[in-house]
């Protein structure tokens, strides 16, 4: 398989018929492949998350992240449109499903496209992937640590985020979750509880814990980096969209 | 984690940001949470903003939470420290 590869940001049709940015990667050649719609972090749509936009397309798929903050601050820098979307409340749940919407509908449409959709989110993203995925067609899903999928926000929390317990049940696609041992949001317990209603409801999912590792252990750009766990991660990673994404 | 938690707040100051121009600040926004450049897994970060003038109008600082606690109690210590009628 070649390494070659094209990526570039581009405009969407995003919530509400909206325009938003993207950025989006391919793999060169004409084989049809799935699609990988990449959820960034709250700290934004930054370099760290575009490096795994390019990686899917080394990977062999066709990748999307739409800048979930691109109405609050277009053309910005990455960390300056966080601090802005974050003063203005951050990103609304129904919105954030019409942007991803809109990024598996141009993923969709491209003619390299196999028809099969996985979508991916670290952090804030891991909610909001299975947040998408309960709430659109997926074919994969994968929740990197994300925090309050299951469980209730602290009293007073200004930002309107909610457990998705009662989502669950509409969850369209197979669930790969990693999580780091050491992490508290979401906590072991937190797992355990999300891996017993996926597990009562009959639903596919796998996960992967991690000793040594606790929140963000995939970001090779802050302490937080594990090696060990991000490694195994990414393998995880692959052969699950492998398996799924697969032609 | 990302904590979400944000607390706002109005101010009326001015610093010093974006190609070491001053400007009018009139926003506060402060959050524990992950940093973009400090080497920590969580600091206390604090915007120093002017919205109105675009999401590039703003002073960032990332402490850790014990400076964050020692920049605290300087504050309070400067404040203080001058004639009640001047602080008032």
């Amino acid at each position: 398989m070649s390494d070659s590869l094209c990526a570039e940001t581009i405009r969407i049709k995003g919530y509400g018929g909206d325009e938003v940015e993207a950025y989006v990667a391919s793999p060169t050649g004409d084989d049809r492949r799935g699609g990988v719609v990449v959820i960034h972090h709250m700290p934004g749509y930054d370099r760290a998350t575009k490096e795994i936009v390019r990686r899917f397309a080394e990977l062999g798929y066709d990748a999307a992240m739409p800048n979930l903050y691109w109405r609050e601050a277009p053309g910005a820098a990455p960390d300056d449109a966080a601090a802005t979307a974050r003063a203005q409340g951050g990103v609304p749940d129904e919105r954030l499903v019409g942007d991803v919407a809109g990024a598996a509908e141009w993923l969709r449409a491209l003619p390299t496209s196999n028809g099969k959709l996985g979508v991916i989110g670290h952090c804030s993203g891991g909610r909001q992937s299975v947040l998408a995925a309960c709430n659109l067609e997926f074919d994969a899903a994968v929740d990197c640590y994300g925090a309050f999928v299951v469980g209730t926000p602290p009293d007073g929390f200004p930002l309107k985020v909610t457990g998705l317990e009662d989502r669950l049940p509409k969850l369209s696609a197979p669930l790969l979750g990693l999580f780091g041992n050491d992490d508290q949001h979401p906590s072991p317990e937190q797992v355990d509880t999300l891996e017993e209603i996926l597990k009562a409801d009959d639903r596919p999912y796998e996960f992967h814990r991690y000793d040594d590792a606790g929140h963000a252990f995939f970001s090779v750009d802050r302490p937080a980096y594990r090696v060990a766990a991000a490694n195994d991660g990414w393998e995880r990673i692959e052969a699950f969209f492998d398996k799924y994404l697969g032609a | 984690m990302c904590t979400y938690a944000t607390v706002n707040t109005e101010l009326d100051g001015s610093a010093k940001g974006p190609e070491s121009r001053w400007f009018h600040v009139s926003h506060g926004t402060v959050y524990f949470d992950h940093p973009v450049h400090a080497m920590a897994d969580h600091t206390l970060n604090i915007d120093f903003a002017d919205p109105s003038r675009g999401p590039g109008a703003r002073v960032a600082v990332e402490l850790t939470a014990s400076s964050a606690r020692a920049l605290v109690e300087a504050i309070e210590g400067a404040l203080a420290s001058a004639p009640v009628e001047m602080t008032a």
